[in-house]
């Protein structure tokens, strides 16, 4: 278990982590999802005792992680940047770290097969890939066996093959009861191996809630209207009971009913179609929603930042500005995927 | 207690498992033999007689320190920022991150293996130096203050390696560390040591403090230098400049985001 109260860190006058409460759980899977920037890596930092916070608290199984005496077999972290000297072996690099919390030394090479790195052992990981690197960093999370994971962004720069295997291993670990917490900036990859979601945008969060709630609470589905005469087509829906909204490039976007309806409608008044096609907003939509918001609310100076953000409701109601980067290319997410997988 | 025994042998793995610290405590040793060796050589036969002052054979022999100490420094600055940059340190501290321990536990491995490193080469540098000497000019182990001062020489190469030690916790770059400890040591405390008025204050730096400890007479005598203080007494400035610089650096890991 995981405990941020309050947790707070500033870097001269930014805030990279601005009053954090939350609670990891064992057993399920939590994503720490949040752009570039928006204080992952430093909140995990302060979690492990590396930074220490402006002000609040970050606690592991109730206490300092700075008081552990064997912090290693309580708790394992795979940090976003490399935390291994290149020219010591892989296997001394371990055993130097099993070393230090009195964990035998044949557990070093057991985690070197656990993560596939029992052949390059004897090699310095100057030479290692960003893979391999990344496996290293792995094998020494898992070296004391600890029932509390830590992964910072631990996809990067993976092989698609590496990739299928850590999320298979974070659900493992989850299922053998173990608190796992992931960082990424991808909804994507969230939506494919977290159970729980952690949301947070320029250090404060946004949403804390299981990835099913999230999942329901915005895939908003609605049916995309092209047409030449946007006049005459919203006076049609619009008095046949359909709610619209603007979608991207003068599309109409038709809520609360489906495509067959429509046609019907459109059909008895005889207004030109151009396009009528059924939409699942994606996840990634609504993480930049989420996120976008954020930047929002920073912006504008009076608002009362941060007020009622965490509580969610009204973050399903998005200002209708695109998120940044540009119209979001919405269903680039399949949900069923997580299942799939 | 326990937990001091496995820090310590975590340590010892890590400094032996990586090239720069054998390479380090190598070169201490063979630069300091050689040029002691050399220096032997040169007095021995390019300096008439009569020009050789009162004569010191032991400190002669360590004519190599002033060299060989510019490659321990290299090691204890190494031994500590290596953890910097590479990252490591982040490794070091979720593994151990009782500051104060890890500092101490380092500290203690990197002064340990130059402290024997240091005195390897301060018996060897002696007795070839006396060899190369020969019987007119030479001393033996067995007269008094040799042992002291040959003793004293390994003991200042391992607090040479402390102060370093120190510095590279309070700096954490190796170009910063090296960039102040090189040119203090090698041209700075030299030149001062020349000037008339600026030799009263270089005679405190902690090398030329701690060099007294390898000489068996009077440094006043040997040097022409007038010290305020004997050999036990350069020795104590010495241990005050690592103590000061070690807390430096203890209170920067203490306060400081890894
Ligand atoms: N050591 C530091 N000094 C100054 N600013 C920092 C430092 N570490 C992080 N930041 C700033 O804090 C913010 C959060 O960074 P980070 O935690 O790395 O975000 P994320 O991991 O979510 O991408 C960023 O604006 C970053 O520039
Ligand atoms: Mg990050």
């Amino acid at each position: 278990m995981i405990e941020l109260t309050g947790l707070t860190k500033r870097y001269g006058s930014t805030t990279a982590v601005d009053r954090l409460s939350f609670t990891v759980r064992p057993g399920v899977v939590t994503g720490f999802l949040g752009p570039n920037g928006a204080g992952k890596s430093t909140t995990m930092r302060m979690i492990m005792g590396l930074d220490k916070p402006t002000s609040g608290d970050a606690l592991v199984d109730g206490t300092h992680y700075a008081k552990l005496k064997e912090p290693l077999t309580r708790v394992g972290a795979l940090l976003e940047a490399r935390s291994v000297q290149g020219g010591r072996t892989a296997y001394n690099h371990l055993l130097w770290l099993a070393q230090s919390n009195d964990i035998p030394a044949r557990r070093v090479d057991e985690v070197l097969g656990l993560v596939g790195l029992t052949e390059v052992a004897r090699k310095r990981p100057s030479g290692f890939s960003l893979g391999m690197g990344q496996r290293l960093g792995i094998a020494a999370a898992l070296l004391g066996d600890p029932r509390i994971l830590m992964f910072d962004e631990p996809v990067n720069g993976l092989d698609p093959e590496g990739i299928h295997w850590i999320r298979n291993l974070m659900k493992q670990l989850a299922a053998e009861g173990r608190t796992v917490f992931v960082s990424s900036h991808l909804m994507s990859e969230m939506a494919l191996t977290a159970d729980h979601l952690v949301v947070i945008g320029k250090g404060q969060l946004l949403a804390d809630m299981p990835m099913a709630e999230f999942i329901s609470q915005n895939s908003r589905s609605y049916v995309r209207v092209r047409t030449p005469e946007p006049e005459r087509m919203r006076d049609v829906l619009t008095a046949g009971g359909v709610h619209l909204a603007d979608g991207p490039d003068g599309t109409i976007e038709a809520e609360g009913t489906d495509a067959a309806k429509i046609g019907e409608l459109v059909a008895a008044e005889g207004v030109v179609l151009h396009e009528l096609s059924p939409q699942q907003a994606s996840l990634e939509e609504a993480f930049m929603r989420l996120t976008a918001q954020t930047v929002q609310y920073q912006a504008g100076p009076g608002t009362a930042a941060g007020a009622g953000l965490a509580a969610g409701p009204n973050w399903q109601q998005p200002p209708q500005t695109t998120a940044p980067g540009g119209p979001v290319d919405v269903s680039k997410v399949d949900v069923s995927q997580k299942e799939g997988n | 207690m326990a937990q001091l025994t496995r820090v310590l042998s975590s340590e010892w793995t890590k400094i032996k498992t990586v090239r720069s610290t054998v390479w380090t405590l190598a070169l201490t040793f063979l630069t300091t033999v050689v040029i002691g060796v050399l220096f032997c050589l040169l007095v021995r036969y390019l300096i008439p007689a009569g020009e050789r002052g009162v004569f010191d054979p032991t400190f002669t022999s360590f004519g190599g320190i002033s060299m060989g100490q510019l490659a321990v420094i290299c090691f204890g600055v190494l031994v500590v920022t290596s953890e910097y940059s590479s990252g490591m340190i982040r490794a070091s501290l979720s593994a151990v991150p009782q500051r104060g321990l890890l500092m101490g536990a380092k500290t203690l491995v990197g002064v340990g293996a130059a402290l024997a490193v240091g005195l390897v080469t301060a018996f060897v540098s002696f007795f070839l130096g006396q060899l190369v000497l020969g019987s007119e000019l030479n001393t033996s182990i067995g007269e008094p203050g040799v042992l002291r001062a040959v003793i004293g020489a390994g003991v200042y190469l391992a607090l040479m390696a402390a102060l370093s030690m120190g510095v590279a916790w309070l700096l954490r770059s190796p170009m910063l560390s090296f960039g102040i400890l090189i040119p203090l040591f090698f041209l700075v405390s030299g030149i001062l040591g020349m000037i008339p008025r600026a030799r009263d204050v270089a005679q405190f730096l902690p090398d030329q403090a701690g060099s007294t400890i390898m000489a068996v007479g009077d440094m006043g005598e040997f040097g022409g230098i007038d010290r305020a203080y004997g050999p036990w007494g350069g020795l104590l400035i010495m241990v005050l400049w690592v103590a000061a610089a070690l807390a430096a650096g203890y209170a920067t890991l203490k306060s400081r985001d890894a």
